[in-house]
């Protein structure tokens, strides 16, 4: 256990390359560069934590990844499949990139447990019984037993994620998508939150591209944390976090944790600066 | 079901309600009989209206121990039913293609607006040149404003579904069908039941005036018919059953909205506590 890559779940898949995607919207004629020629590289089973000040374009960039926004140019590829490039600008969403959403998309007309069994009844994998037998497991295993038969609406915001997070990992994806997840939540939710994650990471290996305004956040949770410049959004610096998972709470008052949170602070500063003197609106 | 009846009577809203309805026959009573104030003087009162409507013999030959009474409010109460159900048959699947299809909607919604603020009482002539005999050109009639109520209710509906429940069904790998099946209905089932809603009250409306213009049997035609032949309280007691027979309609349309959605029930009952 020394450096972040040694400790990681050893894993094939899930890998994912983007290679100097452009994009550039025009909303009433006049260009917007949203991200310009960015670059990165997640390796599979990677957390890898993407940071930057709200607007900053981040969210085009999962979007892109997603399958839900085409980009202009580069190209962005998934174990070496190709998922969009110039030529064919946007990607199919598909159950191997499975995207946790920002403000939480449950079916809110679904019980919890219809939410979590959507994904492969829906693509013919299981039959309803076999998909409602494998929710109920992943979900007691989730520590959401008990809340099978309620309606969204009913639990907390906390449980709704994990059981967002649960709907998603059903399909046995190759990366998680999570937008901002724990945005509106309050911080003492957030930590129980943070290990609820870290926990369901131990135990099912899969990509993470984790968006986030919170410099503790990815830090906390990240192998790696890609802090991108406010528009265009491109990686103004990537910071490999060099502290053994498992992680849990005590990394926060730990020596090396308060160095990196040091290291990057600035760093983010000036990107959020520069964000709030262009006047970015929030999204 | 019947918890929540418990709990309604237990709140002080029964209460309440009675007090509205005693404050309501109580100044009707008093203007027209106490009173005698003037534009009320001429007015059937309360207790004229009650002696017709509960008399074995009544003078103007309409009280709950006719038969005929009953027949005409069977009649309105029939014709409604077939409109409204007419409407929601045509409306409902219209408004989810309209909601749904961005060039559907392109083509077909313009004539429609133009089509939607056309009063009922406009297209009597025209119902009644295109139908024969007066039953189908009163349900048709009554059927109309009901038709684009639904339609467009259904259609905002469908546009109102925040956009992330698609792409979390397209996510998890569901068809375009199965994203109809599972997201654009349900989604847009608040919206659809708010238009049935008002569907069954624009149905009551457009009904009474058809049957006043062109009918031989039910409550609008009572109301006219009464009217004509100047027998004052037989109005009220027509006015009265409409009211009644159109409330428990509504009452009716919520309820079958309630099951449907009972999601949305325990939503809001969360947010009570």
């Amino acid at each position: 256990m020394g450096a972040a890559p040694d400790a990681q779940p050893a894993q094939t898949r899930g890998a994912i390359r983007i290679e100097d995607v452009v994009k550039i919207y025009e909303p009433d004629g006049a260009a917007v560069m949203a991200v310009d020629h960015c670059s990165l590289e997640i390796e599979a089973g990677e957390i890898c934590m993407i940071v930057g000040p709200s607007g900053c374009g981040k969210t085009t960039l999962l979007n892109a990844i997603a399958g839900f926004h085409d980009i202009t140019s580069g190209r962005i590829t998934l174990d070496g499949d190709v998922l969009c490039s110039t030529g064919r600008p946007k990607a199919e969403p598909g159950p191997d990139r499975v995207v946790v959403f920002q403000n939480g998309a449950l079916f809110p007309w679904k019980t919890n447990l219809q939410n979590v069994a959507f994904g492969p009844v829906m693509q013919g994998k299981l039959t309803v019984r076999e998909a409602r037998e494998k929710a109920l497991g992943m979900m007691a295993d989730a520590g959401l037993a008990g809340v099978e038969n309620n309606y969204p609406g009913e639990i907390s915001s906390g449980m709704r994620r994990r059981v967002e997070i649960v709907r998603a990992l059903m399909n046995d994806p190759k990366v998680l998508l999570l937008d901002e997840p724990y945005r509106a939540l309050d911080s003492l939710t957030k930590s129980v939150m943070h290990e609820a994650l870290l926990e369901i990471y131990y135990k099912n290996k899969v990509t993470i591209f984790f968006i986030t305004h919170d410099l503790e956040e990815a830090i906390f949770l990240g192998h790696k944390v890609a802090i991108m410049t406010t528009r265009p959004c491109k990686p103004k610096k990537v910071l490999e976090v060099n502290i053994p998972h498992p992680r849990d709470y005590g990394v926060l008052t730990s020596k090396r944790f308060r160095e990196l949170i040091e290291e990057t602070s600035e760093a983010v500063h000036e990107e959020a600066i520069k964000a709030f003197q262009t006047g970015e609106k929030e999204g | 079901m019947l918890y929540r009846l418990s709990l309604w009577l237990r709140s002080p809203r029964p209460f309440l309600m009675l007090v509205g309805f005693t404050l309501f026959l109580g100044f009707w009573y008093l203007a027209v009989e106490v009173w005698k104030l003037p534009r009320f003087r001429e007015m059937p009162g309360l207790t004229t209206v009650l002696k017709e409507w509960t008399n074995p013999d009544p003078a103007y030959g309409l009280s709950i121990y006719t038969k005929d009474y009953y027949s005409h409010m069977w009649t309105s109460v029939w014709r409604v039913t077939q409109a409204f159900l007419l409407a929601t048959a045509l409306g409902v699947p219209l408004g989810l293609l309209l909601g749904w299809s961005k060039k559907l909607k392109d083509f077909v919604f313009p004539v429609f607006e133009m089509l939607r603020p056309i009063p009922t009482l406009a297209w009597v002539p025209i119902a009644i040149v295109m139908f024969v005999g007066t039953e189908p050109a009163v349900i048709f009639l009554t059927f109309l404003s009901s038709f684009f109520a639904t339609a467009l209710n259904t259609m905002l509906g469908v546009e109102s579904i925040d956009e992330s429940y698609v792409r979390a069904a397209n996510c998890l790998g569901a068809s375009k069908r199965q994203v109809f099946i599972h997201v654009i209905v349900p989604g847009a089932l608040p919206f659809i039941f708010t238009g049935l809603q008002i569907s069954i009250g624009v149905a009551w409306f457009s009904l009474v005036a058809a049957e006043m213009v062109s009918g031989q049997f039910g409550l609008g035609y009572v109301i006219n018919n009464s009217y004509t032949q100047v027998a004052y309280p037989t109005i009220v007691i027509g006015m009265i059953t409409l009211g009644a027979v159109g409330y428990a309609t509504s009452a009716l349309v919520r309820m079958a909205g309630n099951l449907l959605m009972q999601w949305r029930i325990r939503e809001l009952a969360m947010g009570e506590q």
